[in-house]
């Protein structure tokens, strides 16, 4: 519907929206996080629900204790290569649609740590992720950010054609490979599926 | 009892035992002891059991990876080159062989002293790694031997449950070795920038 004819018609108190929009928006506002913390990241990820910025505002106060009531799983902190295969089998144990927000640097990169033999560099390397934060750890005011920029992304999804999101096409998957532990490290190293592959992007 | 007067007691009252003080140049001049690895049961044993020193507290074990050292000696010869005498000089390098020295710091709670740094070595940092484990005599160490066997290989014998406690089963690095390499594709957004036009 023309955005213009919309603007027009709420000026003479009539409301017009699509079902598309009306889903969307309800979908929005009612992320509900997974309870999950892995380091000093879930400290200010708890600050942001807490009273002083209060997530609640955005519809996400319900942090889930299962992942099976969960829509959002925020990555807050260092993901040790001994808890990775956890991280993502609790992914896997989602239910779509669902997302994930990789909360400062470690979840992102590795961070302060990335050389450390134990540390994974980058959740990224297993599951998709829709929202990046740098930081260490972000300030509250950037895990908000994430979030509206995820609410963004939700409300600009269209629920058919060929651009609609993974989980509402049956082909794709919705449950990712759990990394096992190696002799030398995590077996694979990464998903190639999910995976940006920077020796891959630079060949082009 | 100062640390001098502790190894001439075990020296004495341990038998066979060799121990010598490593002197530690810092400010905090905190000196230990050097323990020979056939003897570290029956010392740790004489140190918690003995009335004046009472040493009944463990408070931290760790390791340090001393790897196999080169050492460069120039020694000035006269020899004879082309039938005239000339002063020349040879280089000599000596391979140090290595080896891995467990650390402990004992504290007496009874007598509220310490702490004394026990320190002891392997026979050299690949086949032969192992030490006795004084988890018998102290029990705080069970956890950080297996760590010490975790991270540096150092096998304890006499531990009651030497499992790897860090790393997952079936690992078979020791990663806080010096010589220690992650895999090679571990950081791939380092191999990246570091392969130009790859």
């Amino acid at each position: 519907m023309d955005q213009d004819l919309k603007t027009e018609l709420s000026k003479h108190g009539i409301f017009a929206t699509s079902f598309e929009e009306l889903y969307n928006w309800g979908r929005k506002n009612s992320v509900w996080p997974l309870t999950f913390g892995l380091a000093c990241c879930a400290i200010e990820m708890i600050a942001t629900t807490m009273a002083r910025y209060d997530l609640a505002r955005f519809g996400a106060e319900v942090f889930r204790p299962s992942p099976r009531q969960a829509d959002l799983m925020i990555v807050s902190g260092t993901v040790t290569k001994k808890m990775a295969p956890q991280v993502v089998r609790l992914y896997n144990q989602m239910p779509e649609p669902k997302y994930v927000i990789a909360m400062g640097a470690c979840a992102i990169s590795g961070g302060p740590f990335r050389d450390g033999y134990n540390v994974l560099k980058g959740i990224d390397r297993y599951i998709p992720v829709d929202v990046h934060i740098p930081g260490c750890p972000p300030r509250p005011e950037a895990l908000i950010h994430a979030f509206m920029t995820l609410q963004d992304k939700i409300s600009a999804q269209h629920l058919t054609g060929e651009s609609r999101p993974r989980h509402l096409k049956q082909d794709l998957p919705s449950e990712f490979p759990v990394p096992e532990f190696g002799e030398h490290g995590l077996e694979p190293q990464q998903n190639d599926e999910v995976f940006r592959n920077p020796l891959k992007v630079l060949q082009g | 009892m100062t640390l001098e007067e502790i190894r001439s007691r075990l020296e004495a009252f341990v038998p066979g035992c060799h121990a010598e003080i490593v002197v530690n140049g810092s400010p905090s001049a905190q000196n230990s002891l050097l323990i020979d690895r056939r003897h570290g049961l029956q010392t740790a044993m004489y140190l918690r059991d003995h009335p004046e020193l009472q040493l009944d507290f463990c408070s931290n074990v760790t390791a340090v990876d001393w790897p196999d050292r080169e050492e460069t000696e120039t020694i000035k010869t006269r020899k004879i080159v082309d039938g005239v005498e000339k002063e020349v000089e040879e280089t000599k390098k000596t391979t140090i062989p290595g080896y891995l020295e467990v650390v402990y710091h004992l504290f007496s709670i009874a007598k509220k002293e310490g702490p004394v740094v026990l320190r002891m070595h392997t026979a050299n940092r690949t086949d032969d790694v192992t030490l006795q484990s004084l988890t018998p005599v102290w029990r705080s160490a069970e956890f950080q031997e297996r760590e010490a066997f975790d991270l540096f290989g150092i096998v304890f014998e006499g531990h009651p449950d030497l499992r790897r406690i860090l790393m997952w089963e079936g690992f078979t690095d020791h990663p806080m070795r010096k010589d220690y390499v992650p895999p090679p594709d571990d950081d791939l957004e380092l191999l990246a920038v570091s392969k130009p036009g790859a």
